[in-house]
């Protein structure tokens, strides 16, 4: 078993986080993890993207060889985008509908849906509603993470679990409220 | 022993504080910055009292783990691959002075350059310095190697150079720590003719290095970081480092019978090398970073069996990657999803609310005066006033250049010529730079970005912080040109003022923008919500 994920998204939205969350739950399972992500420069309002292995057998290479993610996970509709030459043919696209408008030739939203819609397999998930509905904004990646719960190779409970030990350190409010921004988006679809 | 989840650089901090460092020294930088923070914050290191704050830059850093291991003790320097430019000297003559307690260099070559300014080989640098190189290939490796290396340091008395990358050294993965080593006692070094430098004692030592190159490299021959994976045919790999990873990764998807001889250790293990390269006719040298050992191999002289990036089969320049290996393999790739062309680059941008952006609105309002509109600038985040909207910035070459390359333009006539720095930049490498022109009396205006924190690599702290006018009066700069604003909107006619007497003066003056950086004071105010 082996499962290739790439975290998508800009500098500050969360990646990073999704991408701990994910490693914990794996490393619970006993599963070998490797993990690239981006450091330093790009970190400011660039694109960032996290490239997640995980498998029972020794991973050897910590980036997804090109045609090689069985998912794709973005927090922005466009930045799904930037990584299709790493989509398994079968892989799938999990993205937020919210774009993240940074800069000045931001591609027309509808151009981007029906980009993403050719990919085959694809969920969009209204995530600032259901982060809004768990309580707070800043939930936005655990609702992202319950949407793509399904294709990530590890069951929900351990990832709840992960959940739990990743915010423990922050109160139980914090881990409640993350817990259910996780429920209602991987209740999304 | 533990497992968890680690980046490579953090993997190396763990390692050290488990060899029993008694401190480490550094200077941020990416790919680099996680090591020294990862000691910094364990509660162990703390606890154990390890030396852990930022040295002002790479050079003093390097001194100071040089004294630390003078004194008896284990001592660990960080830095990023330039920032070896800058320790070089101490570098180069401690191959020649020799260690000892354990010292460990590691240095986190940036191929690609994802941040930095080129993509120099810091291989080359220990073939350079005739000192033993470890390069791990992944994170459980690069724990165990820096164990290793502290030991071999001092065995053989001398400082052990590590070298990873940035995949390397930014990707997690699943890290076994073996049982933690006392520190060292003090037994500062009392061989005098080993550390005084005087050209007597420094060819009798440079000699000794000399000698030594036959243990170190006999060393390599028998280290567990190099070792041969068995296949069949008369096709082989010589994988260096993380480029082994790839090959492996290549090996594995494809199930290819290809022997692997997997390199870790310099000087080369030669007996092992040839023993291998005699069996096969044809071999990829697959190396992450410049053809150090490719050239090498191939004597200069193109010996047919060897392939890689001198003759294309891996691509000269960038970091290596599964697909570039596979390609080098003879794998056909499979036709991939190509990138939408409606796609649009989406690069770095100074943050929402920066003080940069405040000094940069200025300076372009002021220079909409002047014919000769040219911005020396330096490295860190206002080097991103690059780019749009701000296009204000003309050169970014290294650090502290902002300064010296404004003093000579100005030499040469250019008015006004104007650089702009940042605070930590400022005491890395800006001080002498800008004594120079203080002495010269050229007709420079600094610009000191103030905002109190070292903000590019993640807001550590900074070396001049508080006291920064202090230092330009302490150097020679009048002090009624020393001024300092506020960059904020609402002080930009008032800003673009000052700005403008000062550019026209004819000397040096120093304008020290000083605001907080928005993450650092965001940052404390959450710490401080917490509390």
């Amino acid at each position: 078993m082996q499962t290739n994920i790439i975290i998508a998204g800009v500098g500050g939205q969360g990646i990073l986080t999704i991408a701990s969350i994910i490693d914990l739950a794996a490393m619970q399972q006993g599963l070998q993890v490797k993990q690239a992500e981006v450091h330093g420069m790009s970190q400011r309002g660039g694109a960032v993207e996290s490239h997640l292995r995980i498998s029972d057998s020794v991973i050897y290479s910590d980036l997804i060889p090109k045609g090689k993610a069985n998912l794709i996970l973005a927090i922005e509709p466009m930045e799904s985008l930037r990584y299709l030459p790493f989509l398994a043919s079968d892989g799938m696209v999990v993205t937020a509908t919210e774009p993240f408008k940074n800069i000045n030739n931001y591609p027309e939203e509808q151009a981007i849906k029906d980009e993403i819609a050719k990919t085959g397999k694809h969920i969009f998930v209204d995530a600032e509603n259901l982060a809004r509905e768990a309580g707070n904004l800043k939930a936005f990646n655990t609702v992202m993470l319950g949407a793509a719960a399904n294709y990530i190779g590890i069951s929900k409970d351990a990832l709840e679990k992960a959940i739990e030990s990743y915010f423990s350190a922050k109160g139980e409010a914090v881990v409640q409220l993350n817990i259910k921004a996780f429920r209602l988006g991987a209740a999304a679809i | 022993m533990d497992t968890q989840l680690l980046l490579g650089a953090e993997a190396i901090a763990l390692a050290a504080i488990d060899a029993g460092i008694s401190g480490v020294y550094a200077y941020p930088g990416t790919p680099s910055t996680e090591i020294t923070e990862y000691i910094q914050q364990s509660p162990i290191a703390r606890q154990k009292g390890v030396h852990s704050t930022w040295a002002t830059n790479e050079k003093t850093a390097y001194e100071a783990a040089l004294g630390m291991s003078y004194a008896g003790k284990r001592s660990l320097v960080c830095m990023k691959h330039v920032g070896l430019n800058v320790a070089a000297d101490a570098f180069l003559n401690s191959a020649i002075t020799g260690v000892n307690g354990g010292m460990v260099v590691v240095v986190a070559d940036d191929p690609s350059m994802h941040s930095s300014q080129n993509e120099q080989d810091t291989r080359v640098y220990g073939k350079f310095a005739f000192l033993p190189v470890i390069e791990p290939s992944n994170q459980q490796e690069t724990y165990d190697a820096i164990r290793y290396a502290f030991d071999l340091s001092e065995q053989q008395n001398l400082p052990v150079l590590f070298r990873v990358t940035t995949r390397l050294s930014h990707s997690r993965a699943v890290v076994k720590q073996q049982p933690p080593r006392e520190e060292n006692i003090l037994n500062p070094s009392k061989e005098k003719r080993k550390w005084i430098l005087l050209p007597a004692n420094a060819r009798n030592n440079y000699q000794q290095l000399l000698e030594k190159q036959t243990t170190l490299a006999s060393l390599s021959e028998q280290s567990f970081l190099n070792k041969t994976i068995a296949g069949n045919g008369t096709k082989a790999i010589i994988a260096f480092g993380i480029a082994y990873n790839y090959v492996m990764e290549v090996k594995q998807a494809e199930n290819l019978d290809i022997p692997v001889l997997k390199i870790s250790q310099y000087p080369l293990p030669d007996k092992l090398i040839k023993e291998f390269t005699d069996k096969y006719d044809d071999i990829l040298i697959a190396e992450e970073g410049y053809p150090a050992y490719e050239e090498y191999l191939k004597g200069y002289f193109g010996n047919k069996k060897f392939r890689g990036r001198l003759d294309g089969a891996l691509p000269r320049t960038g970091e290596l990657s599964p697909d570039v290996v596979a390609k080098a393999m003879g794998v056909e790739s499979d036709t991939f999803r190509t990138i939408p062309s409606i796609v649009a680059g989406r690069p770095p941008m100074l943050c929402q609310g920066c003080s940069h952006r405040d000094v940069f609105d200025a300076l372009n309002a002021i220079f909409a005066e002047y014919p000769e509109q040219h911005v020396f600038s330096d490295i860190g985040c206002y080097t991103l006033g690059a780019l749009p909207p701000f296009n204000a910035i003309n050169t970014c070459v290294d650090m502290g250049a902002s300064v010296t390359m404004a003093k000579g333009a100005a030499d040469a006539g250019l008015h006004p010529a104007v650089a702009v720095i940042g605070d930590s930049t400022f005491t890395h490498s800006g001080i002498t730079g800008l004594l120079d022109a203080v002495n010269d009396k050229s007709a420079i205006t600094l610009i000191i970005s103030d905002n109190s924190t070292t903000a590019m690599t993640g807001g550590q702290d900074s070396a001049g912080t508080g006291k920064l006018a202090e230092i330009c009066k302490g150097i020679g700069v009048e002090e009624s040109h020393i001024r300092t604003f506020v960059p904020l909107k609402k002080n930009h006619d008032e800003n673009v003022i000052i700005l403008k007497e000062e550019l026209e003066y004819k000397g040096v003056s120093v304008i020290i923008a000083q605001r907080e950086c928005v993450q650092t004071a965001s940052r404390k105010k959450r710490q401080e919500n917490k509390k």
